[in-house]
C-alpha cells in the first residue's frame, strides 16, 4: 500500500484490520454451516454389526445380509470352486490381496477366515453398483468361455472372482471389500465386529 | 448499460399516465423496457436457430411452475411406509395416481427435463454454427456453459427425488465418481451423502438443493447471461457486427427493435414447441424409455442393482467418455481417468472463445477444415449417446474409445485447423437469406 497525500494511511490500516477481521468472520460462519453436510449422530450410530445365521447355506449358495445399508454376501463355497481360485492368479489385479481391502485375517489365498465361506461386501469398486452372482461356468454363464464364476456388476462390467478379487484391466481397481467378522460358532457370523461378545 | 439514456416518463395527463410517470420516478420501468425490448436493436437476419434461447427461458418457467406445485404434494423421505414402499416413490405414484390432474403436472416436469436439454443443446449448436462465443461474447458464453454445468447438477438431483431404482443407483455411481478423486475423495463423497451410503439424508439434501439452491442460481445466471448478451448486442447468422454500421440515428442498419418484432417471431416458435411438447406429454410422456427409465417404476433396493443401469439420454455422451476409459496409465487408476475426462469433457468449452482462431465467425464464411471438423464432432457426440445408453461390450468400448479422442481432438486442434482454414471473404452488410 502506498501512502501518499490522498491517503489516509491511518484509516487505510483500520479498513484493512477490520475487513480482515470481517473475513475471518465469515469463514467461522462457514464451518458450521458445511459442516451439516457430513454424516449425522444418527447416521454414525446405525452402523451397529450384525447376525447371520448361515447354518441352512449348502454348498454352492450364496445369501445377502443388510450392514450399513450395503449387502453383505456370504457365499458357502465348494471344494471345486475353491481349487479354482489359486489357478486364476494370473489374470487377477491383486491375487494376493496386496491393496487394504480386507482385515489381517483375511489376507490370503481364500480371502477369509475358513476356507469355506466368503464374507465380503457386494458392492463394486468401481462406481459402488452391487454385482450380480454367475456362478455357473464356461460359455453358458454368458461371461467368458472359460470362466470359473464368480461376480459380473452390469453398471461397468467389471468381473470378480469367486474371493472377490477383480480380473485385471477391468474399471474397478480393487478387489471387493470384506468386512470385519467374526464366527460366533460354528452356524453364526457376526458382521461389523472382530471380537466375540464386543 | 444505458439506462442514463432514456428520459424519464412524462405523463400524458390520464389516469393511466399518471401512475406510470409515479412508478418511473421511483423505479427504472422505462429504461428497462427500452433497454432490452423496444429499442433492444437485435439484427434483422435471425433464422431458425433463434428460437432456442428464448424457448429455453419459456422451459424453465415451466419447470419452476410445476416444480412448485409438485413440492405441494411430494415427500422427500425414504423411509418405508405401512405398505413396505419407501414414502418418496409412494407420493410419487400419488401425485400420479390420486392427485387431480397431477400426472399432467409431473409429466410436464418429468418431459421439461428432456425438452430443456434438447433445448439447450440445440442452443449451443447454434452459438457453435455461428462462432456467437467469440469476441466480444466470450463472457455471455462462459455463462451459458455454467448455466448447462448448474442444469445437469439439478437434473441429476431432481432424478433422485422419485426414489426408484435408477434414482438409487444413479446417485450411488455418481456420487461414488468423486471417491476417485485423490486423497480427499471419499470424504468429500461422504459430505455429499451426508451418510456412508445413498440415503435419507442424501434424499433431503438433493431435494433442497434441487428445488431451492440450483434454481436460484440458474435464474442469477440467466440474468447475467441476458445482461451480457444486451451489453454487446447479439450475434447473427453471418457473424458480422451490425453495430459498424449504425445510421445517422445511431442505430444499427440492420437491427429491428426487439419488441415486437422478435417477441413476435418468439411467440410463433413458443406455440409450435408447446404443440410438440404437448403430443409428447399425452401420447409418449416416458418418451420410449428416454425420458423416463422402465427401472425407475421399481422402489429403490439398496441391496439389488438393477441388470442394465443407464443415465438418461441428456447424460449419456459423457457417461460414454467416462466408461471409455479402461487403461491405467501414468500410476493413475482408469477410474480416475475416466472422472477426469468426463469433467473435461463438460469444462473444455468454457475454453471455446481462445481455443477457435478463424477470421471469421459464421459456418456461412469459414473453409472445408472447419465444416467437416464440426459435422465429425456431432457424429461422435450423437455415437456417445447411443452408446452410452446399451450396455458396455468390447466391441462398443473400443468406439466409444475412438469418439473419446476425437470429442477432445475437435477442441484441441481447433487453433490449428482453424488458423490453416480457407475461408470466404465476410459481407460488409448482413444478408438476406
Amino acid at each position: 500500500m502506498s501512502c501518499d497525500d490522498k491517503v489516509d494511511c491511518g484509516r487505510r490500516r483500520l479498513l484493512v484490520a477490520t475487513a480482515t477481521v470481517g473475513g475471518v468472520a465469515g469463514v467461522a460462519t462457514a464451518i458450521p454451516f458445511v459442516s451439516t453436510f457430513a454424516p449425522s449422530e444418527r447416521a454414525k450410530s446405525a452402523g451397529a454389526p450384525v447376525e447371520a445365521d448361515i447354518s441352512k447355506l449348502a454348498p454352492g449358495q450364496m445369501m445377502t445380509v443388510e450392514w450399513r445399508g450395503k449387502p453383505v454376501w456370504i457365499i458357502h463355497r465348494t471344494k471345486e470352486m475353491l481349487d479354482n481360485l489359486t489357478k486364476l492368479d494370473d489374470k487377477m489385479a491383486d491375487p494376493k490381496s496386496n491393496r487394504l481391502m480386507q482385515p489381517g485375517y483375511a489376507k490370503n489365498e481364500y480371502r477369509s477366515i475358513k476356507p469355506e465361506y466368503l464374507v465380503a461386501i457386494g458392492i463394486c469398486t468401481h462406481l459402488g453398483c452391487s454385482p450380480t452372482e454367475k456362478f455357473t461356468t464356461g460359455a453358458e454363464s454368458g461371461v467368458t468361455a472359460d470362466w470359473q464364476g464368480g461376480f459380473f456388476c452390469p453398471c461397468h462390467g467389471s468381473i470378480f472372482d469367486l474371493a472377490g478379487r477383480v480380473y485385471k484391466s477391468m474399471p474397478a481397481p480393487d478387489n471387493l471389500e470384506i468386512p470385519p467378522h467374526v464366527y460366533l460358532s460354528d452356524a453364526k457370523i457376526l458382521i461389523g465386529e472382530d471380537k466375540k461378545g464386543a | 448499460m444505458g439506462a442514463a439514456n432514456t428520459d424519464k416518463y412524462k405523463s400524458d395527463g390520464s389516469a393511466a399516465g399518471g401512475l406510470l410517470e409515479w412508478v418511473d420516478a421511483r423505479f427504472p420501468l422505462l429504461s428497462l423496457w427500452n433497454d432490452h425490448l423496444a429499442k433492444y436493436y437485435a439484427p434483422k437476419n435471425f433464422n431458425f436457430w433463434y428460437f432456442f434461447g428464448s424457448l429455453a427461458i419459456l422451459v424453465l418457467v415451466l419447470q419452476i411452475v410445476t416444480g412448485i406445485f409438485l413440492t405441494m404434494h411430494y415427500k422427500p423421505d425414504a423411509a418405508l411406509n405401512a405398505s413396505g414402499i419407501p414414502a418418496a416413490f409412494a407420493s410419487v405414484e400419488y401425485i400420479m395416481r390420486d392427485v387431480p390432474w397431477g400426472w399432467l403436472i409431473r409429466y410436464m416436469h418429468s418431459t421439461g427435463a428432456s425438452a430443456f436439454f434438447i433445448v439447450v443443446y440445440l442452443h449451443m449448436f447454434r452459438g457453435m454454427l455461428y462462432g456467437s462465443y467469440r469476441n466480444p461474447r466470450e463472457l455471455i458464453w462462459i455463462f451459458g456453459v455454467l448455466i448447462f454445468l448448474l442444469l445437469m447438477a439439478e437434473a441429476f438431483l431432481g432424478y433422485l427425488l422419485p426414489w426408484g431404482q435408477l434414482s438409487y443407483w444413479g446417485a450411488q455411481v455418481i456420487v461414488n465418481m468423486f471417491t476417485a478423486i485423490p486423497v480427499i475423495g471419499p470424504d468429500f463423497a461422504l459430505l455429499l451423502r451426508g451418510d456412508y451410503v445413498v440415503s435419507d439424508a442424501t434424499l433431503n439434501r438433493f431435494f433442497a438443493l434441487h428445488v431451492v439452491a440450483i434454481p436460484l442460481a440458474l435464474i442469477g445466471l440467466v440474468a447475467a447471461h441476458i445482461m451480457a448478451l444486451h451489453e454487446v448486442g447479439s450475434n447473427n447468422p453471418d457473424g458480422i457486427e451490425i453495430k459498424k454500421k449504425k445510421g445517422p440515428d445511431g442505430i444499427p442498419l440492420d437491427g429491428i427493435p426487439f419488441h415486437p418484432y422478435y417477441s413476435v417471431k418468439d411467440l410463433v416458435g413458443a406455440v409450435v414447441f408447446l404443440m410438440v411438447f404437448a403430443i409428447v406429454i399425452f401420447f409418449m410422456p416416458e418418451g420410449g424409455g428416454y425420458f423416463l427409465e422402465y427401472n425407475n417404476f421399481f422402489p429403490a433396493d439398496p441391496l439389488v442393482t438393477p441388470s442394465h443401469i443407464a443415465p438418461l439420454w441428456y447424460f449419456s455422451p459423457y457417461y460414454s467418455i467416462l466408461r471409455a476409459n479402461t487403461v491405467n496409465f501414468f500410476w493413475i487408476d482408469a477410474k480416475l481417468w475416466g472422472v477426469i475426462f468426463m469433467g473435461l469433457g463438460v469444462m473444455i468449452f468454457f475454453f471455446l472463445p481462445w481455443l477457435d482462431r478463424s477470421p471469421v465467425k459464421s459456418i456461412r464464411y469459414r473453409g472445408p477444415l472447419f465444416k467437416g471438423a464440426l459435422a465429425i464432432f456431432v457424429a461422435c457426440f450423437i455415437i456417445l449417446g447411443v452408446l452410452g445408453t446399451m450396455p458396455a461390450t468390447p466391441g462398443l468400448t473400443m468406439i466409444a474409445q475412438v469418439c473419446s479422442i476425437i470429442y477432445f481432438a475437435f477442441f484441441l486442434l481447433m487453433p490449428i485447423y482453424t488458423s490453416l482454414d480457407r475461408c470466404k471473404a465476410e459481407p460488409e452488410r448482413v444478408t438476406g437469406k
